[in-house]
């Protein structure tokens, strides 16, 4: 066990190791974690959702949260952008508690987070460059000029910028998800988290999100966190993966290394998403 | 319970239950006894509107907050202003137009019958200006402008835009919801006067081409019953109806939930709740306002 780490028991007494802060105090932009989770827990009336959830989010990295429907993903994530406020528990953000920021504070920092939604989210009275364009016509006192030059730069280079006059709704699922992540992008972005981003795409559709997400990291640097109940873009795209079950994290950590170590609920999980046998069997051979 | 519930059910004592593939999961509780549903029904029943009211005062209370403080989107204040009050002229004078026509033709005959037809227009006036100004053109700016609003917030809120907005770091009540009630504060009392002018002009043409009445005496009973201060009663009435409309729409529509079928039943809602609102707030004021006078 490295040092400084502490381990909490999950779902069904499963092992969790987490990182502490101490490491990066004085400087915590280089902490190879961004975002600590901790004993995070939610309800709604007399509904536990999330029963204390503890795990890391790495920097620069893909982090994929995983598990089945009603599992609390969407609320878990619903709590790291603070659309709601967890009822206790800390999400550390390069050391900072998100939780406890109020106004204009937590308006600062939600610039760093951008969000793509399951649906895509885009206004469909205003045109796929004014989408882009809103954040910065927001935030930013740049000239027209600039928020030209800056809008078209990002659409260009997701492969969108033939699109920039046309309406959302006259765009495929895909290039609706492109103008989403554009749009996320625009401003300073440290932290782009997807929601379910290829529910209800067909898989060559899916591939090509699953491109976008990496391409998206590679080119702005940005951490990123999706939300998903798709196997098989784990395998693409996680360099971490955290495995949800019903309010509790049961699992986290690299893909290859869960797999290693297949049992309880994740095991059923894998099995029933289809995933090969093989790839399971040659994770657990190779290293 | 299905098998897939009880599958889930189970899952709090059976940790390696498998999960299931069937959409969002309850947690399933004891069934309560039918009194206690019944009565938990009743009460919720008598209830609603209060609660109702509670979340429009709060709501009004955040508009007004958030009215005052920068950024002042005035190119949406003209946007709004413009789908309140212009999108609205065509119904409202036509509406306007009729219901004057049809109220000189039958105050006309009414007052024929003791000989005193010359009334006509001064009674059509001082109604058209105290109520039937303001609460036609709330009610037709409601089930126009109203609706409308209900259902555009309604599918921005079930397909994630006003969330998207919060995210952006841009308040959502501030950035939808102030200029459309401000919309309705300003274009209400217009429309009201535009519905009574027109209406004036529906009844005066019935009385005065129709029915023969003296053109002359027509307008000076018209100008000896109706002063300014039924004049100011419409606009204030209208002003608060204009609030009222648009707060109400506005509210319906950004707690939408339920996805499509959500938004229809929130839309019908706003319409419905408008119009009860409109006539409950019509004798509310006019009360404080004859009483003071
Ligand atoms: N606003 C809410 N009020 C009450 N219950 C909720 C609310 N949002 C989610 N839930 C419940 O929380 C659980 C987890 O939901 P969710 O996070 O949407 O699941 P998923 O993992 O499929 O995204 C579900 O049982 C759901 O019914
Ligand atoms: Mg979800």
């Amino acid at each position: 066990m490295a040092k400084g780490t502490t381990v909490v028991t999950g779902h069904a007494g499963a092992k969790i190791t987490l990182t502490s802060p101490d490491e990066y105090k004085d400087e915590p932009e280089k902490d190879p974690v961004h975002i600590r989770v901790r004993d995070l827990h939610k309800s709604y009336g007399k509904h536990h959702v999330l029963k204390g959830m503890s795990f890391d989010i790495f920097r620069g990295k893909t982090n994929v949260l995983i598990g089945p429907s009603g599992s609390g993903k969407s609320v878990l994530m619903r709590q790291l952008i603070r659309l709601e406020s967890p009822d206790s528990g800390e999400v550390l953000v390069n050391g900072v508690d998100y939780t406890k920021l109020r106004g204009r504070a937590l308006d600062k920092k939600r610039k760093g987070m951008g969000m793509v939604f399951q649906m895509s989210a885009l206004f469909d009275s205003m045109t796929v460059f004014d989408n882009v364009a809103f954040p910065l016509r927001e935030h930013t006192k740049l000239s027209r000029k600039e928020i030209r030059d800056r809008v078209m730069d990002r659409l260009q280079s997701l492969g969108i910028g033939a699109a920039w006059n046309r309406s959302p709704a006259e765009l495929s699922g895909g290039m609706q998800r492109r103008v989403a992540v554009a749009r996320s992008l625009v401003l300073e972005t440290e932290i782009l988290i997807y929601d379910e981003p290829t529910t209800g795409l067909d898989p060559i559709t899916t591939q090509t999100v699953d491109d976008l997400i990496r391409e998206a990291e590679s080119k702005y640097g940005v951490t990123s966190i999706v939300i998903s109940h798709d196997m098989a873009s784990v395998f693409r795209i996680a360099d971490y993966v955290t495995f949800l079950y019903f309010g509790e994290i049961a699992a986290t950590g690299p893909p290859k290394e869960l797999l290693k170590e297949l049992s309880g609920p994740m095991m059923e999980f894998v099995r029933a998403s289809g995933v090969s046998v093989e790839i399971i069997e040659a994770a657990r051979r190779g290293k | 319970m299905t098998d897939a519930a009880a599958a889930v059910d189970g899952e709090e004592d059976a940790p390696t239950a498998p999960p299931t593939d069937s959409g969002n999961v309850e947690e399933e509780e004891a069934a309560p006894s039918f009194l206690t549903v019944v009565t938990d029904k009743f009460f919720a029943f008598l209830l609603a509107p209060f609660v109702e009211i509670g979340m429009l005062a709060r709501m009004l209370f955040e508009v007004i907050y958030w009215g005052f403080r920068p950024p002042y989107r005035a190119r949406l204040m003209i946007q709004s202003m413009e789908f309140v009050g212009v999108g609205s002229i065509f119904i409202v004078s036509l509406t306007g137009l009729f219901l004057g026509a049809v109220l000189g033709l039958q105050l006309a005959d009414g007052f024929r019958q003791f000989n005193a037809e010359n009334q006509t227009g001064a009674v059509v006036g001082m109604a058209m200006t105290r109520e039937i100004g303001p609460v036609f053109t709330a009610l037709m700016v409601s089930s126009r402008a109203g609706s409308a609003i209900t259902t555009e917030l309604g599918s921005m809120r079930v397909s994630s835009q006003i969330d998207a907005l919060t995210t952006m770091a841009v308040n959502p009540v501030q950035y939808l919801i102030v200029p459309r009630v401000f919309a309705g504060l300003i274009m209400v009392p217009l429309l009201t006067t535009l519905f009574v002018i027109i209406g004036m002009f529906g009844a005066y043409t019935v009385c005065v081409h129709l029915l023969g009445i003296d053109p002359g005496v027509f307008m000076d009973r018209f100008r000896w019953l109706v002063d300014w201060k039924d004049v100011l009663q419409g606009l204030i009435k209208a002003a608060v109806f204009g609030v009222t409309v648009t707060l109400v729409a506005c509210r319906q529509g950004f707690h939408a939930k339920g996805g499509a079928a959500g938004v229809g039943a929130a839309t019908n809602r706003s319409v419905v709740q408008n119009a009860i609102a409109i006539l409950a707030l019509d004798y509310l004021l006019t009360s404080i306002i004859l009483g003071q006078v």
